[in-house]
């Protein structure tokens, strides 16, 4: 039973997040709206920890996997949805398959793209990946913005149209397999690597770890997840445009898990949660929120840079993570 | 013909506003080894220093020539901007110093973000963009054939070369320089033969900020409207220049920045040929940078270093 236990627990997960989005119709739906956009963060934070936090590198363009994501799955919604629905039948399962194979084409779209990115930057020691991943967020965006207007893309005013398909199951449940993959990667005796290269990237290489591949795979996965939440996050609004996608939400997703803790998944859940009911609550003070959050990077960094709820924190004794 | 040759004098305007930033990052990435991310936004503080001391110092240099006002505004700034440059790295980077790179390169990006968003807060500049005063009377130069250069660039390009030539006599020539590179060598060997290296790092950061700050100016200059946040794209080409020439490396920074602003000149100018939006320009430097990371990541002219436990 206990070797199981992961897995019980995600299916667990899953089964709750279904018996749950059954009865969400009554809630309110700006809470509920509330509540999606919290799951979602977390998988973007999630994920992004997997780079950032796991694997030790410095990813500041999750915000442009979530645009790849968004754009890939939407179109497959808008653009294939109907034979999509004639293939699996129009039952609400079969609505279900074709979200998912949705789902899944933009996140697979995002993880190509994070390979393409990751395989030059990620070859090198150093600060490059973030510089690099911060350029694709603008030319993804850049690109975007000089689609054609009529063309499926939308150009800069964006897509709309999208079928609002996102629900309570979908996003718990993205966010269970998403956390599920990413601490069993982590858990087993392969993710090791991943903290290897974290913790000294010679000495994991000299102990015959390949590390270009350790930091390559972190960031596909990563980049995957990414654009599976940007999938929900576009079925949820139902329009996206470009600039939804720009610098700012890549930094939000960073202040999200530099807060939690890097490398500690329960901490960067946790922040993500708080931090999107703050930035809901704090509205009106919207002109003050990025001095806040960048004020916020510099202080953690001098003062704590683990986090406030680092990994350390829910260690067994005499287990190393 | 001609419309290339134009377009390529354009791109060797701008490649050497690119070269003064760049500058600002290869020193820092020198002596500290670390990507200085606010760099970009001490340039914009450049310009917007400019455009404030011009309003407040404006009528009583009315009666001066322009050339002496504009180095009368060009020096200011460029020492408020050092002094800031000194600052930032005082408050937020020093207490971060034998801490992971990560750490640093987090604390960094917050410095930026700080700039930017502080700066964009009505009570300090706002959001919209500003117009930018003509510091250099607007003249039309015609050079041999249809060649059009206006004065503006002239007297960017003559100021950019002017700020290279000292720097590399500070560099090359004076005890402080001698420290820098001592310390860009290797820092214990360098603090043992008697380097203050905390004071080397301030001086480079203020060298760094005030060429940056004159990048502002100039490129304000060029591009006559300033904003918060005019300094993301041009410190990062600026920054993929630096890498282009080989991080670390003071001339390959000026090359690389002279590379940069002339492919991107070219690109924007031929982009409709075949077809593309000529928004793509700015992806230019991008592909640069996985290109280069890709085939000769040390740069056109670095030192490939190895890597010692």
């Amino acid at each position: 039973m206990k070797r199981y236990q992961a897995q019980i627990t995600l299916l667990a997960a899953l089964l709750i997040s279904f018996a749950v989005s059954r009865i969400s119709g009554q809630m309110n739906d700006y809470y509920l709206d509330i509540v999606l956009t919290a799951g979602i963060s977390v998988i973007l934070a999630v994920s992004l920890n997997l780079v950032n936090g796991h694997t030790g590198q410095f990813s500041l363009g999750h915000a442009g996997f979530m645009a790849v994501g968004a754009y890939g799955a939407s179109v497959v919604s808008i653009e294939m949805g109907p034979p999509l629905l004639r293939l699996f039948g129009s039952s609400e399962a079969g609505q279900g398959v074709a979200f998912l194979a949705a789902l899944v084409i933009g996140g697979l779209a995002a993880a190509l793209c994070g390979w393409i990115v990751g395989v030059p930057s990620l070859r090198l020691r150093g600060d490059y990946l973030a510089i690099v991943t911060l350029g694709f967020n603008e030319i993804i965006r850049v690109i975007l913005q000089n689609t054609k207007p009529d063309g499926v893309f939308g150009g800069a005013l964006g897509l709309g149209g999208i079928p609002s398909t996102t629900s309570i199951f979908w996003v718990f449940g993205a966010a269970a397999v998403c956390i599920y993959v990413v601490t069993a990667m982590i858990g087993s005796t392969w993710g090791r690597g991943f903290l290897a290269v974290r913790d000294d990237e010679i000495a994991a290489g000299s102990m015959g770890i390949n590390t270009t591949r350790y930091k390559v795979t972190a960031f596909v996965v990563g980049a995957f997840f990414a654009g599976v939440g940007g999938g929900l996050y576009a079925h949820q609004k139902g329009a996206i445009n470009p600039e939804g996608f720009n610098f700012l939400k890549s930094v939000d997703v960073v202040v999200m898990v530099i807060l939690g803790g890097m490398g500690s998944t329960v901490g960067v859940i946790a922040a993500a949660i708080v931090l999107t009911g703050l930035n809901e609550y704090l509205r009106d003070f919207e002109q003050y929120r990025m001095i806040i959050f960048s004020l916020l990077l510099i202080i953690m960094m001098i003062v704590r840079p683990q986090g406030l709820l680092p990994a350390t924190l829910f260690q067994k004794k005499g287990r190393t993570a | 013909m001609e419309q290339f040759a134009q377009q390529l004098l354009n791109g060797l305007f701008l490649g050497s506003i690119y070269a003064l930033i760049a500058l600002g990052y290869t020193m820092v990435y020198g002596v500290l080894r670390f990507i200085n991310f606010a760099h970009g936004d001490v340039f914009m503080l450049g310009a917007f220093s400019g455009l404030y001391l011009n309003r407040w110092l404006g009528p009583s240099l009315a009666s001066l020539h322009w050339s002496i006002s504009l180095t009368i505004i060009l020096v200011l700034s460029m020492l408020i901007c050092a002094a800031l440059g000194i600052l930032i790295e005082f408050l937020a980077y020093r207490p971060l110093r034998n801490r992971p790179r990560l750490n640093v390169l987090i604390t960094a990006i917050g410095v930026s973000l700080l700039i930017e968003y502080t700066g964009q807060h009505p009570a300090v500049f706002g959001a919209t963009q500003q117009p930018f005063p003509a510091l250099i009377p607007a003249n039309n130069i015609s050079l041999t054939g249809n060649l059009a250069v206006t004065n503006t660039q002239m007297i960017v390009f003559v100021t950019v070369v002017l700020l290279l030539v000292a720097l590399r006599y500070i560099v090359m020539k004076t005890r402080m320089g001698l420290a820098m590179r001592a310390l860009s060598l290797n820092p214990t060997a360098s603090a043992l033969m008697g380097v203050n290296n905390s004071v080397v790092i301030s001086f480079t950061f203020g060298l760094g900020s005030a060429l940056a700050a004159a990048g502002g100016i100039l490129y304000a200059s060029l591009y006559p409207s300033v904003e918060p946040f005019m300094g993301i794209m041009p410190g990062l080409k600026a920054f993929i220049a630096a890498v282009l020439g080989g991080i670390g490396n003071i001339p390959g920074a000026a090359l690389g920045g002279l590379i940069i602003g002339v492919t991107e000149t070219l690109v924007g100018g031929y982009s409709s040929v075949v077809g593309l939006p000529t928004g793509y320009k700015d992806g230019v430097a991008f592909v640069i940078l996985i290109l280069i990371l890709l085939f000769k990541p040390s740069g056109l002219l670095g030192k490939t270093e190895r890597e010692k436990v």
